[in-house]
């Protein structure tokens, strides 16, 4: 069972190996940590960019934080402003936010890294920012005292004031910024024993402050990746093989090309990190332009050794991987499950397949570089800007300290742009042109080359005793390895079976809160799978399949045994020995959601159910606690209407309670969309679908009412953004069971796959 | 070098007949809130307005908007204070925001011709602008929304006169 992931190759960087600088300079106050290198250093990039600031107070009073994680519609830049800002006593008013470049002292305070994923930055930044806003009052207030000549303990903070009540005296943030006088520093024990507030003297947090992204983003003016303007700036569209990896150039023609107004140059990518194989870049003075050059190049391929396969393909060579005794390692070993199947009254099976899905975010992928001097300026909106900027160096054939990413808003991340992939030809046809590049992939490039979510195919194997009770599970989860591409082995998690590391983001999820004595889950690496389909993280990773399968077994166990779903569930969240706490966290969760659907008491025509799941995606150290009641109409021919989703989430303390319903619903309609409208297929080594006409993400007319219940129990804040996808479609396949008794095990769900498994 | 009329100002462009709007628009123009997303008259991202009709500019040819008024999500209102950028605030709509600028585009179309519309009547209307964060109930509400203030205004508009 995995822990959280540090990507530092030594001890993570923990506050005791920092210092926290405060300093007064015309300029403003400034306020940060001084970082420790801690990345690996083929990753590590340059330290000395820009200061070392986490915030800075100008003389004007504004308070700007800058954002070291990727703001791709989560609005973080937002809650990291509303974290520092509650410690600070600023007022809401007077916060910016700015994006952060890849400099190292802008790592995660827990990751050691810049990388967005995971659900996991409120949770982890949200100490670190507490202490430098406390750090930062604490400094203005002792200088307001000093100016003033009243005792620092008599002084109060709220409103981008240091008040002193007793004289009526005050001081504006800005006044004493102005006045040079902020001199107070913090040894890291110092920071460290600063006493933050209680949740109980909260004014900032748990308020629903507008989101300061949004003004930006309703006038045209938010600047994402694709809107980067360099002077001299020329354009590149790339012409991607008909397989998805695998392909080389044999020859390219640009006779025809020649012929278009603009085109400067057709550039084959040498690509030696891998990201990409057999790709062109048409440069032009404009896309328009680069786009036409594109077309009428004439590119010969060799299509390697993936051209022959297709989806059936993928999932044959799962099951046969499966149904080897020997292969893949085991995350989870517990008790011994095949004595306990010797043992069992009854023994079920079922195998869970999903299909191959595409992130698709409405930005196509995009990346500009310039070359200035030694220095190489990457332009993207990127979720992984400590890999990137590797990536970026690995295509320039350049040392990473020389690369500067400079972060975009991101329209759309979803796991995406934790790739690189986008650098790699604006590298390289900036390096061939000699200007700067930008490279806008067209919507087919995107959707084909995408870092899909895997095809997966799981096994399951239940044994129950005489009252039905589960007391063996065997849980094979086949697939791509996502994580395993990065290369980064930080990211993989020791097998229990100690066979080697395996990628937990293919199985996480499975490692669940019920208590089952005899349990295994096989990670088992589908090898075919992961060279013709290099796949990514998408919204949710793992447990977006692995609670597909458990949580419809699950359900089928409780009908086997003639118990009510819920009573079945409540029954195996028992709380004991290591389920202690989160067991009963995720049962609260689904009492809560049963009760706003009125589950078990609402009478529902025939033709209807509501089905449930719950889940504690993500991994299993950092859960949220969430649970979904679906309410779906099922006609005779297998069409499912979906009438209503009910969304429970724990998600300990909220910091911004609106924003949390917009993940939770966003993250809903994702799991609604992946589960019924979204899929893509491999044909020849190559994705079949290429824009939004066979690609079909839910739209406007699809949308159900979705009803979210946030829980805020006071506990530490949870992620939001992903698990709410990962409950969705076991919650719908179960609902179509109880509307019209078909089992459905394959995603996405079809009308005829409906249809073909009713009871006649 | 066809002349445009964008946002009330003549501008003359150097692109030939057959380069789409949008590319005009966003790199000739500089004028990017205006999003590129399929290409393919799939997605609404790059909604503008032709004349008051919402059009995909990455399907219409920069020698189809000659002559005609092309509005951009700059040229919207004056101030960035048009009804429905009010209610986008007010509810709290954009996640990424990507899309943001041509739902705003597709709605503005619909109000100006009816500022009393049905839930239906929307959703028919928005259901070719993608939104991949899923906003759609929050794009909804906002419309009925800023719809209301329209009527709101209208009304109180035509009182003044009346009295």
């Amino acid at each position: 069972m995995n822990t959280h992931v540090k990507i530092s190759g030594s001890a993570p960087a923990d506050l005791s190996r920092r210092s926290f600088l405060v300093g007064s300079a015309a300029t403003g106050l400034l306020l940060g940590y001084a970082a420790v290198p801690g990345i690996d250093q083929a990753l590590a990039a340059p330290s000395a960019f820009e200061p070392s600031v986490w915030y800075s107070i100008g003389p004007d009073g504004l308070v700007t934080v800058t954002c070291g994680k990727a703001d791709m519609g989560q609005h973080i830049a937002s809650t990291m402003a509303q974290i520092v800002s509650e410690e600070l006593g600023s007022s809401w008013k007077d916060m910016r936010v700015q994006l952060a470049s890849n400099d190292p002292k802008f790592n995660d305070p827990v990751l050691g890294a810049q990388i967005t994923g995971g659900s996991w930055s409120t949770m982890m930044n949200f100490d670190a920012m507490s202490r430098a806003g406390a750090a930062g009052r604490m400094a203005l207030t002792e200088a307001a005292a000093g100016i003033m000549g009243v005792p620092a303990g008599e002084l109060v903070v709220r409103n981008s004031t240091v008040l002193h009540p007793k004289s009526k005296k005050s001081m504006s943030f800005a006044d004493i910024v102005k006045s040079g006088k902020i001199t107070k520093t913090f040894t890291p024990d110092e920071l460290k024993a600063i006493k933050l507030k209680t949740p109980d003297q909260y004014t900032m947090i748990g308020v629903s402050v507008p989101q300061l992204d949004i003004p930006p983003k309703i006038n045209g003016t938010a600047k994402y990746g694709i809107d980067v303007m360099l002077p001299g700036m020329v354009y590149g569209k790339v012409v991607t093989p008909p397989v998805r990896y695998g392909a080389t150039v044999k020859s390219v023609d640009d006779t025809a090309a020649k012929k278009v107004p603009g085109f400067i140059k057709a550039v084959t990518l040498d690509d030696k990190t891998g990201s990409t194989t057999g790709w062109v870049v048409a440069v032009a003075n404009t896309y328009a332009n680069a786009r036409k050059a594109a077309d009428a190049l004439k590119i010969t391929y060799d299509n390697g050794p993936n051209a022959k396969l297709s989806s059936q393909s993928l999932i044959d060579e799962a099951r046969r991987l499966q149904a080897l005794d020997d292969s893949g390692q085991f995350f989870v070993k517990d008790g011994d499950t095949a004595a306990a199947f010797g043992t069992a009254a009854k023994v079920m099976e079922a195998e869970y397949t999903t299909s191959i899905n595409i992130h698709a975010p409405l930005e196509p992928m995009n990346a500009t570089a310039e070359f200035k001097g030694d220095i190489l300026h990457m332009y993207s909106g990127n979720q992984f800007a400590t890999r990137s900027g590797a990536i970026a160096a690995g295509a320039a054939g350049i040392d990473p300290k020389f690369v500067v990413m400079h972060q975009m808003w991101l329209g759309g991340g979803f796991g995406r742009r934790l790739d690189a992939d986008m650098m790699v030809p604006a590298v390289q046809a900036a390096k061939a042109v000699g200007k700067p590049v930008k490279v806008i992939y067209s919507r087919e490039n995107d959707m084909t080359m995408d870092y899909s979510r895997p095809l997966t195919f799981q096994k399951v194997k239940a044994g129950v005793d005489g009252d039905g009770k589960l007391i063996a599970l065997n849980h094979d989860v086949v697939s791509a390895w996502p994580t395993a591409r990065w290369g980064i082995p930080d990211f993989l998690t020791p097998s229990v079976d100690k066979k080697g590391p395996l990628d937990s983001f293919t199985v996480n999820g499975s490692d669940f809160f019920y208590s089952v004595p005899n349990h295994n889950v096989r990670a088992i690496k589908n090898e075919m799978a992961h060279t013709a389909t290099p796949s990514g993280q998408l919204r949710s990773v793992a447990p977006g399949w692995t609670f597909w399968a458990i949580e419809s077994m699950i359900d089928e166990l409780a009908h086997a045994a003639g118990t009510d779903p819920a009573e079945y569930r409540i029954a195996l969240l028992d709380g004991k020995g290591k389920n202690d706490g989160g067991a009963q966290r995720l049962r609260n969760t689904l009492l809560a959601a049963m009760g706003m659907a009125g589950y078990g008491s609402t009478k529902l025509p025939k033709g209807e159910g509501m089905g449930i799941a719950c889940v504690s995606s993500q991994e299993r150290a950092t859960a949220s606690w969430t649970a979904c009641v679906a309410h779906v109409a099922v006609s005779p021919s297998g069409e499912v209407k979906v009438k209503k989703l009910t969304v429970a989430t724990d998600v300990g303390m909220q910091v911004h309670p609106d924003n949390i319903r917009a993940q939770v619903e966003g993250a809903a309609l994702w799991g609604l969309s992946l589960a019924m409208y979204e899929k893509a297929t491999l044909k020849d080594g190559g994705i079949e679908q290429t824009n939004f006409d066979t690609y079909t993400p839910l739209r406007m007319s699809q949308t159900p009412e979705v009803a979210v219940n946030v829980i805020a129990n006071g506990e530490k804040p949870t992620g939001v953004g992903e698990p709410a996808v990962t409950v969705i479609a076991p919650a719908l396949g179960n609902a179509i069971f109880n509307a019209c008794g078909a089992r459905i095990r394959s995603l996405p769900i079809t009308a005829e796959a409906v249809k073909a498994s009713m009871k006649a | 070098m066809p002349n445009l009329n964008i946002n009330g100002r003549n501008m003359s462009v150097e692109a030939s007949n057959d380069t789409p709007l949008l590319w005009v628009i966003r790199e000739q123009l500089q004028m990017t809130g205006t999003k590129f997303g399929c290409g393919a008259g799939l997605c609404g991202a790059c909604t503008v307005h032709l004349n008051g009709e919402a059009v995909r500019s990455c399907q219409t040819l920069v020698s189809e908007a000659a002559g005609k008024k092309i509005t951009t999500i700059e040229g919207l209102s004056a101030k960035g204070d048009h009804p429905l950028q009010k209610a986008w605030i007010l509810e709290q709509v954009p996640q990424c925001g990507y899309c943001q600028s041509g739902q705003i585009m597709q709605a503005a179309a619909l109000l100006s011709k009816n500022s009393n519309p049905t839930k239906d009547e929307v959703v028919a209307h928005m259901d070719g602008n993608l939104c991949r964060c899923m906003t759609y109930s929050r794009i909804q509400k906002a419309i009925m929304r800023a719809a209301s203030e329209m009527r709101t205004a209208s009304n109180a508009s035509t009182e003044r006169r009346a009295t």
